[in-house]
């Protein structure tokens, strides 16, 4: 149970756009805290503002956070610059949502995949000649992709290549920001089918970030749904989905569309919008939309609490939802 | 289909794509609508289903040619012209596509819009129809209609602008609605409050709406029948409990299987192997044959014909009758 990244108390803002003078600033992160282990994948699940990218970009070290630490392997890289950021980032690396967007259009492919080699300096020139094919070969390519430009391959095709070039620097942490969310769902099934593959057999840990829950549950080991800005529950992928805590978790799971005519959507969906992270809501950020807030939840930010002694994983950050428990579990509760 | 407010028969559409080239993007499609029902036409990027959606709207590329027919109300539509079409757009057919943004004007208050939907089609007066539009806006879900009447989009949120477009689009109560994926660019708890919404509305309206999706699950959860299109075609259609339990298409069914929601254990996906045919020059036989694993030598050299099976209609060498149909599950 190694933690191979531990972030703690993250906080990112941003100036917001058109504001002008009156410096308003858009709170993307107000304070989160993120545990991957190694060699597992962690699904990191939210809607629109959540801030799930943001912390992606945190962990890759293309955002400064304004507060909090992002440790990885025993390393704070926060702040970290020259020999040792390249390090670390020859350590973690990138997936993106689009393929086309991260491989240059004017490179064959084998040269995308031949540039991360050489930009880390993995091995000699000639062992990386031979390094492409594998990766390639890794990914579910033949050796005559690599003679090929982006634009003559399929979108699936190019996310096999974005995904060889950020194995290429033999990372210990993937950071995958909706990786398949621009992929029709029989090719999206494949791509999920790789990252899965990769995962168990090299090992690699994966910070998966996703909008679809679906995708989430299928690939983690673990998952946390962000909400606005924070965490608002955490755990192991079946307690969580089996059992969810928080009322917005329960209600993310109740919105989805599952492809399941007898599950149909029966009650009212959660009503209101997502507030803007300009001006978030006080306290409990789902407090104006939550069917169980109480007078407390407009003024306390609540902290993420074990949701039983036997399930070290399962943390949610609702204690009203938490004190509405019947009591169960092998140990007494507390209190 | 007695009752029905939208009928293809046959649709066929054509795509030049220069050099005398042409791309067969819908390939006689037969398929109704009926009142208050909404049907799903469900199916990957490229299977031709917002090509078919343009072509009911009259809103196709320039050159492309149509054959078959689309009856609404029983009134063919081909040929009906340019000055034919802008009659009945927005008024006995009407459109919502994905980017609400793009569908609004965005220097010009909401509400003005939809009464201006009314006025295009409508000898109403202007009070008339800022009345009637005010009671759109409150149908559709928007607080306070009378006070955000006059706010321009910017002020709204995504789900709240995609709502404005729904009050515009049945503004004058139209026969058919095309959805052409509605809620794809909305957070999953906005989305489940728009397709709610258009359920509500279809019953209480009569509309009938044709709902073009990609996503599988969006289909389970509001529409009564769906049509699954691959490469062009319609594969199989019926009711939606039908199809989702007892799927006779093996498309349909590697569809079904390749949802990851579907699969709450771990474990590989089941993937659909291959690419979609070339419809520059369509295969002679079934379009999925290629990449089906229960394809035999018939598949490819000829279409399969479309055969009623258990209420649905099925386009598979695999179900040749009806009879056979129910044995083979």
């Amino acid at each position: 149970m190694t933690a191979l990244l531990d972030v703690r108390g993250l906080v990112v803002t941003f100036p917001a756009p058109g504001s002008g003078l009156r410096r308003r600033r858009v709170h993307a992160l107000s304070g989160v805290d993120l545990t991957v282990r190694r060699g597992q994948t962690h699904g990191l699940v939210g809607e629109s503002g959540s801030g799930k990218s943001t912390l992606a970009r945190c962990v890759l070290g293309l955002q400064q956070p304004d507060e909090g630490s992002v440790v990885f392997d025993g390393t704070e890289i926060v702040g970290l610059r020259g020999r040792a950021l390249r390090e670390i980032r020859r350590r973690i690396q990138p997936v993106f949502q689009d393929p086309l967007g991260s491989l240059d259009p004017r490179w064959t492919v084998g040269r995308s995949v031949r540039e991360s080699l050489d930009a880390f300096g993995v091995g000699s020139p000639l062992d990386r000649d031979r390094r492409v094919s594998e990766l390639l070969d890794l990914v579910g390519l033949s050796p005559d992709h690599a003679g090929r430009s982006p634009a003559q391959l399929s979108g699936g095709q190019r996310q096999r290549v974005g995904i060889a070039a950020a194995l290429a620097s033999g990372p210990d942490l993937i950071v995958a920001d909706e990786p398949v969310s621009a992929l029709d769902v029989s090719v999206q099934a494949q791509i999920l089918n790789l990252v899965a593959r990769l995962q168990r057999d090299l090992g690699v840990a994966v910070l998966f970030v996703s909008h679809d829950l679906g995708v989430v549950e299928h690939v983690s080991q673990e998952v946390s749904v962000m909400y606005l800005g924070g965490i608002v529950e955490t755990g192991g992928r079946a307690e969580l989905f089996a059992d969810p805590v928080h009322p917005y978790t329960r209600a993310l799971l109740d919105a989805i569309p599952v492809p399941e005519p007898d599950a149909r959507l029966v009650h009212a969906p959660l009503a209101g919008d997502i507030p803007s992270p300009i001006d978030p809501p006080s306290g409990c950020r789902f407090h104006p939309r939550c069917p169980m807030r109480a007078d407390s939840c407009s003024r306390e930010r609540p902290a993420l609490l074990p949701v039983a002694s036997h399930l070290a994983a399962h943390h949610v950050a609702c204690p009203v939802a938490l004190a509405a428990r019947p009591q169960a579990g092998p140990s007494p509760a507390q209190n | 289909m007695s009752g029905a407010v939208l009928e293809l028969d046959d649709l066929t559409v054509r795509i030049p794509v220069g050099g005398g080239r042409w791309v067969e993007a819908v390939g006689g499609v037969t398929l109704a609508v009926g009142a208050s029902e909404i049907v799903g036409l469900v199916g990957e990027s490229g299977c031709g289903k917002s090509t078919l959606g343009g072509a009911v709207m009259g809103l196709l590329p320039v050159g492309s040619r149509v054959g078959g027919q689309v009856l609404l109300r029983g009134y063919d539509l081909r040929g009906l012209g340019e000055e034919g079409y802008r009659k009945i757009r927005g008024d006995d057919i009407a459109l919502v596509s994905q980017d609400p943004s793009a569908s609004l004007d965005p220097t010009y208050p909401v509400g003005a819009q939809v009464a201006e939907a009314i006025r295009n089609h409508r000898d109403v007066s202007r009070r008339t129809a800022r009345e009637r539009a005010v009671d759109l806006l409150r149908l559709v879900g928007i607080p306070d209609p009378r006070a955000r009447y006059a706010d321009p989009p910017h002020r709204f949120s995504g789900g709240m602008k995609q709502r404005v477009v729904i009050a515009a689009a049945l503004a004058n109560d139209p026969a058919v609605l095309i959805a052409d994926e509605p809620t794809t660019a909305l957070d999953v708890t906005i989305q489940a409050q728009i397709l709610h919404l258009l359920r509500d509305l279809t019953v209480r309206t009569g509309t009938g709406v044709l709902l073009i999706t990609h996503d599988l699950g969006v289909v389970a959860q509001v529409c009564d029948r769906v049509a699954v299109m691959y490469a062009g075609q319609v594969v199989e259609q019926g009711t939606v409990r039908e199809v989702f339990a007892r799927p006779l298409h093996p498309y349909t069914r590697a569809l079904l299987d390749s949802q990851p929601a579907a699969h709450h254990r771990s474990g590989d996906l089941p993937v659909i192997p291959g690419r979609v045919p070339d419809l520059t020059d369509p295969p002679a036989g079934c379009r999925f044959a290629q990449r089906c694993a229960q394809a035999h030598d018939r598949c490819a050299t000829a279409p399969p014909e479309v055969r009623t099976a258990s209420g649905g209609r099925v386009a598979c060498w695999l179900h040749p009758a009806p009879a056979t149909a129910e044995e083979t599950r």
